[in-house]
């Protein structure tokens, strides 16, 4: 019983999606709105920020590194495409533009990271506020509206009723989960996560691989932004507060940790879906903005520990 | 002998873990002014003993006696009160505190209202360090000491509440030569003093130097003690074993081949300029004290410290090596001197740790392929004799010696044509050595090229072909191994002889 019990625990994403479908099933018995196509819908689009920057956080943390300013870039990144988009440029050009400024950012805070030896909490908290600092600069504080049909489409209309952004988030998130498994590539990640030292002298070129991370994580906050301001028909430089400590929160959820070396984009991505369906839960039984954000930090708290406790049972 | 009871003694002792019994019904007894050796393997029930002896683990069944009087131990200060102290592997210093308050750690002396007396604790931590023959400052920061000297208030901290019982776990792994002759002079003023000293080590000379009795465990189990004077080491060795061990020292090699690696004139920080040649099918040894700059020289070789001036060789043609992985590309395999730090990934299993140099040959189109992952890991195990459970067992969860022959055979693969080894048998059983020694020299005779760093003098006077002796930075003498002796080498290392060559 306890092996059964261990097995499923070391099978994440499954007891995550256990889980879902389970607080899905009570939630329906709860609330008539839960299980109406509006309802789950609008879930599915409120995700998508977040699950598409969760896809590099994952990738970030097995590697070792940290990034507190996704949401911050995503911001950025939205307005600039945005700005672009007022002033007349084509639409592909806008949406690299936002893509390239993302991975420059991410350049910078790779840079700080494995050159000039910044801690990463520090060096993307720089970032984060250079970024959501540019980002107020750009519009002085404006939301930029109007943006053209055609982009806006991105984030409202597409197959089976569903927006191209959700599309685009499930192909991204389950690429680059089969990618990070299985590509030569990305398994040097999870080596360079589990002992930096033992990767360099494995001949991994580590520096250039920990750089890549964070460009990785950058352009993949970009998208977000760009996203984001389609969904919405209007880059607001305040979005996402917040939503990196999110992200962090679910990839954690989700099997990754702080030290390093563990973690999967599938479990990230399942993660901010479970943390989207709880606080979607928790508005439709009319519970207080403020009381989510308590329980949130419960529920990480509560999942984390157990996690901890179930480790040190199995070592 | 007098009537007097043993300072300590077990009788029964058993303690047993999921799995395993890692002691059974083992009695040993150490009367006070001796030093008690106990050797055995890895898993022989050594470390378990001192654990039960220093109050961390508490036995399932038997007695522990101090001075005939029976004691239990609930936590470790309770063992500490009965007059035993431990010195265990891993220093437990405080690096920013001084000598003083980290002695006084657990009891620091204080005056009314809980104010530290700090002067009474300098003046006590003064003559304690005299007791063991040292003058060091008690107001300096451990940070500033070097390891000799840490080893040192390790021992003053153990002996801090009056013990008359010392516990030592493999006190000379992390000390040069050197330092380790200025502890056994501790250890014999101790003795003087009629302190009871139980000594754990796999460095069957530095036992047979110092102890006055010498117990062999196997398998958690008393094989047998007896004084000094009535065992040799091969007898330790084979008591240790259960087996006979073959040999300990593989043959050496008749004839060499062309240059593999050649080093000129290189510099790294404060050592160099360096020349050096290792051929095809030699094995090379780098002796020196500690700080004589051999980890930095081979470091630099492999593209792991920064070289300032200088080119490598291999096969004949210079190469660019300013990163590990430029050195991995040229065909020269590095084996880092800490296993867990700098080799092994400790939390991944042992197939994803073996594939990990080599990467690619188990991919195709970018894709690692598990299957052929899994045999690659399969054959690697098999042919290195990796005991493990399977390929997915975690490596941290097998023994040193077999971690090692990980580390090892995580290079094989990729038939590298240069082997650079720091302090291969680390901390390892002496049976796992012997294995480890035999796979350097068979794969010497493939056509290898090896040059290796050891702290323990005999493994490298009996197994390289060829010793470098450095000093300062800077090579001071070639020795044939065949022929030289500890004391050519230590003369070398010490910078009291000239240059030799051979």
């Amino acid at each position: 019983m306890t092996e059964a019990v261990r097995r499923l625990a070391a099978f994440r994403e499954l007891v995550l999606i256990m889980i879902i479908v389970v607080s899905g099933i009570v939630m329906s018995q709860l609330s008539e709105f839960f299980f109406t196509e509006g309802n789950l819908r609008s879930v599915v689009i409120g995700m998508v920020p977040g699950a598409i920057i969760a896809i590099g956080m994952a990738v970030l943390l097995a590697s070792g590194g940290f990034d507190l300013s996704v949401a911050a870039v995503m911001a950025l990144c939205g307005t600039i495409c945005a700005y672009l988009l007022s002033e007349g440029a084509p639409i592909p050009l806008a949406i690299v533009g936002a893509l390239l400024l993302g991975a420059l950012v991410g350049s910078g805070n790779g840079v700080l990271v494995t050159f000039l030896r910044v801690n990463p909490l520090v060096a993307t908290l720089g970032t984060l506020l250079v970024a959501r600092g540019l980002a107020l600069v750009i519009t002085e504080g404006y939301n930029i509206s109007n943006l053209p049909p055609s982009f806006v489409q991105l984030g409202q209309e597409g197959p089976l009723d569903l927006p191209w952004m959700v599309w685009i988030m499930l192909g991204l998130v389950l690429l680059a989960d089969l990618a990070l498994r299985h590509t030569r590539f990305l398994r040097q990640v999870y080596y360079m996560g589990g002992n930096e030292r033992a990767a360099r002298l494995s001949g991994i070129r580590v520096d250039a691989l920990r750089v890549f991370t964070y460009v990785f994580s950058g352009t993949l906050a970009g998208l977000a932004g760009v996203l984001l301001a389609a969904r919405l028909n209007t880059a607001v430089p305040t979005a996402g507060q917040n939503l990196e400590l999110t992200v962090i929160a679910a990839a954690v959820l989700g099997g990754a940790s702080l030290t390093g070396g563990e973690g999967t984009v599938l479990g990230a991505a399942l993660g901010i879906a479970f943390l989207a369906l709880l606080s979607n839960a928790l508005t439709l039984l009319h519970v207080s903005i403020f009381w989510q954000i308590v329980t949130t930090g419960i529920v990480l708290i509560a999942a984390v520990s157990l996690d901890m406790l179930l480790r040190r049972r199995q070592a | 002998m007098s009537k007097r009871p043993p300072e300590l003694a077990v009788e029964g002792l058993t303690k047993v873990f999921p799995g395993t019994r890692a002691l059974d019904d083992l009695s040993m007894s150490v009367e006070p002014g001796e030093v008690h050796a106990v050797l055995g393997e890895n898993g022989a029930g050594k470390t378990t003993l001192l654990m039960i002896l220093s109050g961390v683990y508490a036995p399932d069944s038997g007695r522990v006696l101090v001075r005939g009087e029976e004691v239990s131990f609930a936590r470790a200060q309770d063992a500490q009160a009965a007059g035993i102290g431990t010195v265990f592997q891993e220093f437990s210093l405080v690096g920013r505190l001084t000598v003083a308050e980290n002695v006084f750690a657990s009891h620091l002396p204080t005056r009314w209202l809980g104010v530290l007396d700090r002067r009474r604790m300098a003046r006590e931590a003064r003559e304690l360090l005299r007791t063991l023959g040292s003058e060091l400052r008690p107001d300096r920061s451990v940070a500033s000491l070097d390891v000799g000297e840490r080893q040192l208030v390790e021992i003053a901290k153990a002996l801090s509440l009056r013990a008359s019982v010392l516990l030592l776990d493999e006190p000379t792994s992390a000390l040069s030569a050197e330092e380790a002759a200025t502890l056994f002079e501790v250890l014999r003023r101790l003795r003087e003093q009629g302190i009871a000293i139980v000594f754990v080590s796999h460095r069957l000379a530095e036992v047979f130097e110092i102890a006055d009795r010498i117990t062999v465990l196997r398998d958690g189990r008393l094989v047998d003690t007896r004084r000094r004077d009535e065992i040799t080491p091969d007898d330790a060795v084979r008591l240790m074993v259960g087996r006979e061990l073959s040999v300990l020292y593989p043959g050496r090699t008749e004839e060499t081949g062309p240059a593999r690696l050649e080093v000129r004139g290189l510099r790294s920080g404060p050592v160099g300029p360096v020349d050096l040649v290792v051929h095809a099918g030699e094995i090379v040894g780098v002796a020196g004290l500690r700080g004589s700059g051999r980890s930095r020289l081979v470091r630099a070789i492999v593209g792991a410290e920064r070289r300032d001036a200088g080119e490598i060789l291999v096969d004949g043609s210079a190469v660019r090596i300013d990163r590990p992985w430029q050195a991995v590309g040229r065909g020269i395999a590095f084996v880092p001197a800490g296993r867990m730090e700098e080799a092994l990934f400790p939390r991944m299993s042992l197939a994803r740790n073996l594939v990990s140099t080599c990467l690619g040959l188990v991919t195709r189109l970018g894709i690692v392929r598990a299957a052929a992952e899994r045999r690659l890991a399969e054959r690697l195990v098999r042919r290195l004799g990796v005991r493990a459970r399977d390929v997915e067992q975690l490596v941290q969860t097998l023994s040193g010696g077999n971690q090692q022959k990980a580390v090892l055979a995580k290079w094989l693969a990729l038939e590298p044509r240069v082997l650079v080894v720091d302090e291969p048998t680390q901390g390892i059983d002496v049976g796992a050595k012997a294995e480890i020694h035999a796979i350097l020299r068979e794969l010497a005779e493939g056509g290898l090229a090896v040059l290796m760093i050891s702290s323990e003098l005999p493994e490298l006077l009996g197994m390289c072909d060829r010793v470098l002796v450095m000093a300062n930075g800077r090579v001071r003498g070639a020795l044939r191994a065949e022929e030289a002796t500890e004391e050519q080498v230590l003369a070398l290392a010490a910078g009291t002889a000239g240059e030799e060559a051979a």
